[in-house]
């Protein structure tokens, strides 16, 4: 389609001179020549303007935790004090925390996830697929904050009067993992935390993984029915070798969610800068953290250090989504080819 | 038990876990609908949509953060949309040759899902910090970003469903190539690009952390965009967080209100892309 185009901004065609009366007129192929290279450079200046936000976010919150870089160095990662009194800051817990809250979410996300993309594209009547689909969809479009409200007021009572005491007196004992749910079943915790992004993450990587699987081509998974698979066999040795590089690109688009998520782990996390055996017990992440104390930091360096978070928080979540897109892509290239 | 009674036994147990999982997803959704119905429900009145915040302990309602949502949503949209349709259009007409288009894809799609409270950090660093104090322009500046990734997307996707020979029609009458996109190309895309729009609109709507730092909150109802305003997502923040019971009803009411237009918003967008989009 460009080439049509290009071959219409060339110089106009020289008319015979007794034609010229009628062709269109040279100034007006220019003026529209000139709006085209208008056009053209205005929406090319739009798209630069992404690129552009890209580094305004990273060098701005680059200069805004300059000090806190200048103060406290490679130390801020590993360092878990973070008092404002005596301005001493570190991101360990903060980071712990994310890392907690988000593997928690996709131990319990990824197994729903792939269950829920089985049924919509195997097990599902045709009719049921579109409304349980948008159904699931849906789940994504709830706001967080509402997430957040439901998480600590309906949601972590029950969770602590039925659910918190049944996992420490079973899985409490097991060894290894028994200290991880010990602690007074207080509903708000790193773990309820987990649980409420796990079902925030779900939209997210139930529908990637039914695109994917609706890639595969009929005439594999047919084959494996006909050398007589049962529907698990097809889906767990035909579907998903050929799907996995995508379904991990959905994994990783969920963690990257599940990492900067802000406002429903704000509510239910507990926000206590402590770091604690137990994922039953409060901790901390980024971004609730940031949600927190930014508006109520006093002094130039609790703020640079907040930013200085936010800056953390920003190159994770970009590696993480970069890898999750460059995964995605990979598996659209390999799909072009077989087709 | 042989081969073939164990293979089926292990299919139909695997199947019957997918679809307990199809019921786990459907189960949070309806135990959250159902909560907010049966907690928001009993709190809205006219008063909600006619008194402002009130003081703990006192009568009142939500308007000047309904307002001040309306507002700033509004005008985000409205500085995010052209800025995002117009890099939608140079991704789908002009992006097939170069760095550029290829780069901007591909960070646009990660800005698409990244935390939306850096987005809120970089204008309070870029914008807040520069004029001295909280307003309701930084807060719409904070939604115009979050609008305009959405819209890149969905723009971009829809003007490629529009067939080449559409524009080689328009091309072979003598049109110029920016008449081409604006009356044909663009026009024929126009319900998937107004799609996109409303889902760009309801995901603004929800947003909480980007306005934290910049719209902040108000007590007052206010008009004037240069001082901080309320708007529903942060007060329902500030009000669950409280400890009155007043302040919790008026939360849910709140919450209730948001999800309600959000969700009305996706399905319209799916029913309206559905019905309007010619099949070619």
């Amino acid at each position: 389609m460009s080439a049509v185009f290009n071959e219409m901004q060339g110089p106009a065609p020289a008319a015979p001179a007794g034609a010229m009366s009628r062709a269109i007129p040279h100034a007006n192929l220019r003026k529209q020549y000139r709006l085209d290279l208008l056009f053209r450079h205005a929406t090319r200046f739009f798209a630069f303007l992404v690129l552009a936000l890209l580094g305004g976010i990273l060098v701005s919150l680059f200069v805004g935790s300059l000090p806190s870089i200048r103060a406290f160095g490679l130390g801020f990662l590993v360092s878990a004090e973070w008092n404002p009194v005596t301005e001493k800051f570190g991101a360990l817990v903060p980071i712990v925390g994310t890392l907690t809250t988000s593997a928690i979410a996709l131990l319990i996300g990824i197994p729903v996830s792939f269950g829920i993309a089985l049924f919509l594209t195997e097990l599902s009547p045709v009719w049921l697929r579109r409304p349980l689909g948008t159904a699931i969809e849906l789940l994504a479009a709830i706001p967080s904050i509402i997430y957040g409200m439901w998480g600590l007021f309906v949601f972590a009572p029950v969770f602590s009067t039925h659910v918190q005491p049944l996992l420490t007196k079973t899985l409490g004992s097991v060894p290894l993992i028994g200290a991880l749910f010990q602690g007074p079943p207080m509903g708000i915790g790193v773990l309820t935390a987990g649980i409420i992004l796990a079902v925030m993450v779900i939209p997210f990587i139930a529908s990637v993984m039914r695109d994917v699987f609706e890639i595969v081509p009929d005439v594999l998974k047919e084959s494996a029915y006909a050398l007589g698979s049962t529907t698990w066999e097809v889906v767990w040795n035909v579907v998903l070798p050929y799907t996995k590089v995508g379904v991990v690109g959905g994994v990783m688009l969920g963690l990257g969610r599940a990492l900067g998520e802000t406002m429903a782990v704000t509510f239910v996390i507990g926000n206590a800068h402590q770091l604690s055996a137990s994922i039953m017990d409060p901790g901390n992440s980024i971004a609730s953290a940031l949600a927190n104390e930014f508006t109520e930091a006093v002094g130039d360096l609790y703020l640079s250090a907040l930013i200085e978070l936010g800056l953390l928080l920003f190159v994770i979540t970009f590696i993480v989504l970069a890898l999750s897109k460059l995964l995605l892509l990979r598996l659209a290239r390999f799909e072009g080819q077989k087709t | 038990m042989n081969l073939y009674a164990r293979r089926l036994l292990v299919n139909r147990i695997n199947l019957m876990v997918s679809l307990l999982a199809m019921l786990f997803g459907l189960f949070w959704l309806g135990w959250i609908l159902f909560t907010l119905f049966d907690a928001g429900f009993g709190s809205i009145s006219a008063k909600l949509f006619l008194k402002t915040t009130p003081p703990p302990g006192s009568d009142g309602g939500l308007l000047n953060a309904i307002g001040g949502s309306l507002l700033m949503g509004g005008a985000g949209t409205l500085v995010g949309t052209p800025i995002g349709i117009m890099a939608g259009i140079y991704l789908a007409e002009f992006g097939n040759r170069g760095w550029l288009a290829p780069a901007t894809r591909f960070i646009n799609d990660i800005l698409l899902s990244a935390p939306s409270i850096v987005i809120g950090l970089f204008i309070y660093q870029a914008y807040v910090v520069q004029v001295g104090h909280f307003s309701a322009w930084a807060g719409t500046m904070a939604l115009a970003l979050i609008v305009i990734p959405v819209v890149i997307r969905t723009t971009e996707n829809m003007l490629r469903l529009v067939p080449d020979s559409l524009r080689e029609a328009a091309a072979a009458l003598g049109a110029p190539q920016w008449k081409v996109i604006i009356m044909v190309t663009v026009r024929a895309a126009k319900a998937g690009i107004v799609t996109g729009i409303l889902l760009a609109v309801a995901r603004i709507s929800g947003e909480t952390a980007p306005l934290l730092f910049t719209a902040l909150n108000n007590q007052f109802g206010t008009l004037n965009m240069n001082a901080p305003m309320a708007n529903l997502p942060v007060v329902i923040f500030q009000f669950a967080m409280s400890p009155y019971e007043d302040w919790h009803n008026l939360a849910w009411a709140g919450a209730l209100l948001i999800t309600l237009s959000v969700l009305v918003l996706n399905i319209l967008a799916r029913v309206f892309f559905r019905n309007k989009t010619p099949v070619y």
